[in-house]
């Protein structure tokens, strides 16, 4: 172990120097300057973003625990790019809400380790590293969902998420036992070289599968998320729904398409009914929602059935359309969550019909509203529209047309719901219209980001190729 | 720049530039003047069009082609022929007339004619492509403004129609999709790369079990729009909740996307495909001929009569195409014209007399012609035309349509079917001519109305600028048949 081996982990190492660097903040900073603290965090991510963007070249660390290629690296800088928007967006609210309260620091430390251990999972090269990243993502999380610790329902989320993640957790444990038990490795490499459809290793397959499938909450994993992303802080909510979900996604497609290759026979189908399951549960509990929180909520979780669709086909092909997806999906998620953040923390307004007339007194927020929701139901010319294009015409290149019939279907679907909303915006007016109010500067930059993501990732096709260059290095 | 790359890059300009207008002045002065160079650039087309088409044989001139997505082998590739240059010419005219009688919006008026100019882009991108994902991109953005301009602008239950017409519209384009990805996926039959290029894959024998699979998916996909029974419902709804530009434009140039589609898609790239399938189709577009025309009769909203009639003389552009007859798709394309500008006439008049009686009730209307002689003069003529009078674009149209169909290679179904169809024209003759006989000849019914305002300079000024063409087609067709035919051929080819 060198110096230049240690460099590969630098995205890793940077981040902890930071949350060290916050550990050491929070305790030198006076009390009167604690304000502060929030600029210094995001000045700090920022440089680790921008650092993030130097390349990194393929290598293993510690025997093989630890993979970095040039896909991993950069997904963890859009993971970075997500997080990044994210804290423009809660700046306001920390600053107004939680920095008082002592709490500040404590909110970047947890978010910070959270990621940490996102980085983890994807570089993960065996079952004890991935488990691992996954508990040190997860734990932070149930903290963050707690954050408001004087409302109950922000407890409430914190504890049904802890106890379903635990679980859940758990259940994934037990199936990577299994899967030792069969290959005796727990290194994916050398599993690779010894998986068999067994039933004993199906068995554990699908355990170890049920564990990550509530990290994307798919059917039928998905019954915390609606209630921990109601009581959760927004800022939380919206990490949960872009961040958390595109790295679960992301390590479980590496698996399928490495480690459990050779199980594609029985995968395929499983994934084809969840995929189904998923899209048309998320879709239709979404018709009803009123919450903007819950709302987003059940579409997150519809959209996370459509990138099921990639994964179909166990290809680059697959894997870029994933990649790309989620790329999109974040952009227009953090958007949709930004607007709801910023109308929260001015009005506490978080429903569907508090949104009435709200073109005519802020138009600017309405208008990154309808972009983001236009994305998230893929209409062009916005970029998710291309993302879903992409995904369908992945899916469609293995033959599966009812998949892909059965899944515009539930575009359908999923246009009516996000058509109230831009109907509340747009078409309706109202006496108690939120006023008109203008955002600070942190938040305005984060919605700007997005809009600039969700306006040019679509038409700007370059980037499309160059995430495809870099699928080469999984298939 | 070329020529036709001009045609989704005009209107863009014109939005941005409508970002930064004003109130209703500048907003419609600069939709105006963006309009008139859109309606300039189409005539310029045409000329250039007939001076290209004289040494040049391809199927389509003034092609271009850009890499877009290269992995997919997708292209911006753009080109035309006789058909996409009618149709341009009609989308341009109809918009420009929209902008005219729209000339007082009241509300919200930049963000009017920005959707409205947003749908004009869709449809021109849409015109110009011969790249089945550009295509359908464009295809996208000029149905979604719909939910917008209905929805925020429109009457009546206006936020079910809305909804409504945008969900039906694009759940069909979801169809559709699956319909393009399965061309697409077969467009390597004869050992090529894929590709979404029509002329490329127009050459391509895609394997007639692909054919049969994927023709009623894009055909419905497309037919939707085209308003084929029973999809046609959202078709009177929008159309009766829109505003007056909008129920213009839809009518009179959105749905000819649909018939375009129809043609330039399903029934050239899979000929095979819809040999098979056309006996099916045919019925219904029979059915919603029929079915269209006695719907009109029995309503009495004035938009809803036009609606319902829309229903029906759309129906006979997909039942001409079906009919897989030369003549008949002649009549088909010019159909779509003369239906698109005498349509866009109807709906703009009827706006004008909502506007000035706010009422659309032909019970409560009567004596129009005394009131308003201007309005009830040329809604007479629009009548007739529409009805299919001689010296209109309404009859070339149809009689192209009916000789074609009945010709001698056509077999008994055929002719039966073509039978039941032209007895639509008497039902058209029915309400037309009693519509015209209530509101317009028949008596005063309230006293009340006898000084409403003359129509005005901008609503005279739309309205010719839809008669001058209408009268054009019907006195001198053989230039625009022979823009049409010509380019006819390679359809030919592959269905007959």
């Amino acid at each position: 172990m060198n110096f230049s081996s240690f460099l590969l982990m630098r995205q890793e190492i940077l981040l902890l120097t930071i949350i060290l660097l916050l550990v050491v903040a929070e305790i030198s900073i006076s009390q009167s300057k604690k304000q502060s603290i929030v600029h210094l965090a995001i000045f700090l991510f920022g440089i680790h973003t921008i650092v993030g963007f130097f390349t990194i070249e393929t290598s293993s660390l510690f025997g093989g625990m630890f993979h970095t290629n040039d896909l991993i690296h950069f997904f963890k800088n859009v993971l970075n790019v997500g997080v990044f928007i994210l804290l423009l967006q809660s700046a306001d609210w920390l600053q107004e809400k939680v920095v008082d309260e002592n709490k500040g620091a404590e909110f970047f430390i947890l978010l910070f380790s959270s990621l940490l251990g996102m980085y983890f999972m994807i570089s993960s090269g065996d079952f004890l590293m991935f488990y691992l990243g996954l508990e040190l993502s997860t734990l932070p999380v149930a903290a963050l969902a707690a954050f408001e610790v004087t409302k109950r329902i922000s407890s409430e989320a914190g504890i049904k998420f802890i106890l379903s993640a635990g679980l859940a957790s758990g259940v994934s444990l037990f199936g990577i036992s299994m899967l030792y038990a069969t290959s005796g490795s727990i290194y994916f490499d050398d599993i690779i070289t010894v998986i068999s459809s067994t039933n004993l290793t199906i068995l554990g397959f699908v355990l170890f599968f049920a564990g990550l499938a509530f990290k994307i909450s798919l059917v039928p994993f998905h019954f915390w998320t609606a209630d921990v992303y109601e009581g959760a802080p927004i800022s939380v909510a919206s990490y949960l729904s872009v961040i958390s979900k595109g790295a679960a996604v992301f390590i479980l497609m590496i698996l399928f398409f490495t480690v459990f290759k050779t199980l594609m026979h029985v995968w395929e189908n499983i994934i084809y009914v969840v995929a189904l399951a998923t899209m048309f549960t998320g879709n239709l509990f979404a018709l009803r929602q009123q919450n903007m929180k819950r709302f987003l909520a059940f579409s997150s979780i519809a959209q996370a059935g459509f990138i099921l669709l990639g994964l179909m086909t166990g290809n680059q092909l697959g894997t870029a359309t994933i990649v790309y997806f989620v790329m999109i999906y974040i952009f227009s998620n953090l958007a949709a969550f930004g607007v709801v953040q910023a109308i929260s923390l001015k009005t506490g307004k978080e429903n569907m019909n508090d949104y009435e007339g709200l073109y005519r007194t802020n138009p600017n927020l309405s208008l990154v509203m309808m972009l983001a929701l236009f994305s998230l139901a893929g209409i062009p010319p916005v970029a998710g529209f291309f993302g879903k294009f992409f995904l369908f015409t992945a899916a469609a290149s293995e033959g599966y047309y009812l998949l892909v019939f059965l899944a515009v279907v539930n575009v359908t679907i999923s246009l009516y719901y996000y058509l109230l909303v831009i109907r509340a915006m747009f078409l309706r007016t109202s006496d108690q219209a939120i006023p008109y109010f203008k955002n600070k500067l942190y938040m305005r930059l984060g919605l700007l980001v997005t809009v600039v993501g969700i306006l040019v990732i679509g038409l700007y096709s370059p980037l499309y190729d160059y995430i495809f260059e870099l699928s080469k290095n999984l298939n | 720049m070329d020529i036709l790359s001009l045609f989704v890059v005009v209107p863009v300009l014109t939005i941005i530039a409508l970002v930064f207008a004003k109130g209703l002045k500048q907003a419609r002065l600069v939709s105006m003047v963006g309009s008139m160079v859109q309606l300039g650039m189409a005539i310029n087309l045409v000329f250039a069009y007939f001076k290209e088409r004289a040494i040049n044989d391809g199927i389509m001139v003034f092609t271009k082609d850009f890499v877009w997505f290269e992995q997919f082998n997708i292209h911006y590739a753009i080109g035309v022929d006789g058909i996409s240059v009618a149709l341009l010419m009609l989308t341009s005219i109809v918009v420009l007339a929209g902008v005219f009688i729209s000339w007082k919006m009241p509300d919200l008026p930049k963000e009017f004619f920005i959707s409205l100019l947003i749908l004009a882009t869709g449809v021109y991108g849409f015109f110009i492509s011969i790249d089945l994902f550009t295509m359908f991109v464009f295809y996208e953005i000029a149905v979604i403004p719909m939910y917008l301009l209905i929805g925020i602008w429109g009457s009546g239950p206006k936020e079910y129609s809305a909804m409504k017409l945008t969900l039906m519209l694009m759940g069909a384009s979801a169809v559709l999709l699956v319909g393009v990805l399965g061309i697409y996926f077969n467009s390597n039959a004869d050992g090529g790369a894929l590709t979404f290029n029509i002329l490329e894959i127009s050459q391509v024998n895609i394997p007639f079990e692909a054919q049969k699979l994927f023709f009623p998916l894009t055909f419905v996909g497309f037919a939707v729009l085209g308003a084929l029974f029973p999809f046609h419902t959202w078709s009177p709804d929008g159309h009766a909740s829109a505003p007056t530009a909008v129920s213009m434009l839809h009518a009179g140039v959105l749905m000819k996307l649909g018939g375009y589609g129809v043609f330039r898609i399903a029934m050239f790239l899979l000929p095979a495909g819809a040999v098979h399938w056309s006996w099916f189709f045919i019925i219904l577009a029979a059915i919603g001929v029929v079915y269209g025309a006695f719907g009109a009769i029995r309503q009495t909203d004035l938009k809803y009569i036009n609606a319902y009639a829309s229903v029906s003389h759309l129906g006979l552009v997909l039942f001409a195409l079906l009919t897989l007859n030369k003549i008949a798709w002649n009549g088909a394309i010019i159909q779509s014209l003369s239906h698109g500008l005498l349509t866009a006439m109807f709906f703009a008049l009827i706006g004008m007399i909502y506007g000035r009686t706010h009422t659309r009730d032909i019970t409560k209307l009567g004596g129009m012609m005394k009131i308003l002689p201007f309005i009830g003069a040329i809604y007479v003529i629009t009548g007739l035309a529409y009805l299919g009078l001689p010296g209109f674009s309404g009859f070339v149209a149809e009689m192209n349509i009916f000789v074609g169909a009945f010709q001698q290679n056509a077999d008994t179904f055929n002719r039966v079917l073509t039978i039941l169809v032209v007895s639509s024209i008497v039902v058209t003759s029915v309400y037309i001519l009693r519509l015209v006989g209530k509101i317009m000849m028949g008596p005063l019914e309230t006293n009340e109305v006898t000084d409403l305002p003359r129509a005005t300079w901008y609503e005279k000024t739309g309205i010719l600028l839809l008669m001058l063409p209408v009268i054009g087609i019907g006195v001198a067709p053989f230039w625009l048949s022979e823009m049409i035919m010509k380019s006819l051929e390679p359809f030919i080819q592959g269905v007959l």
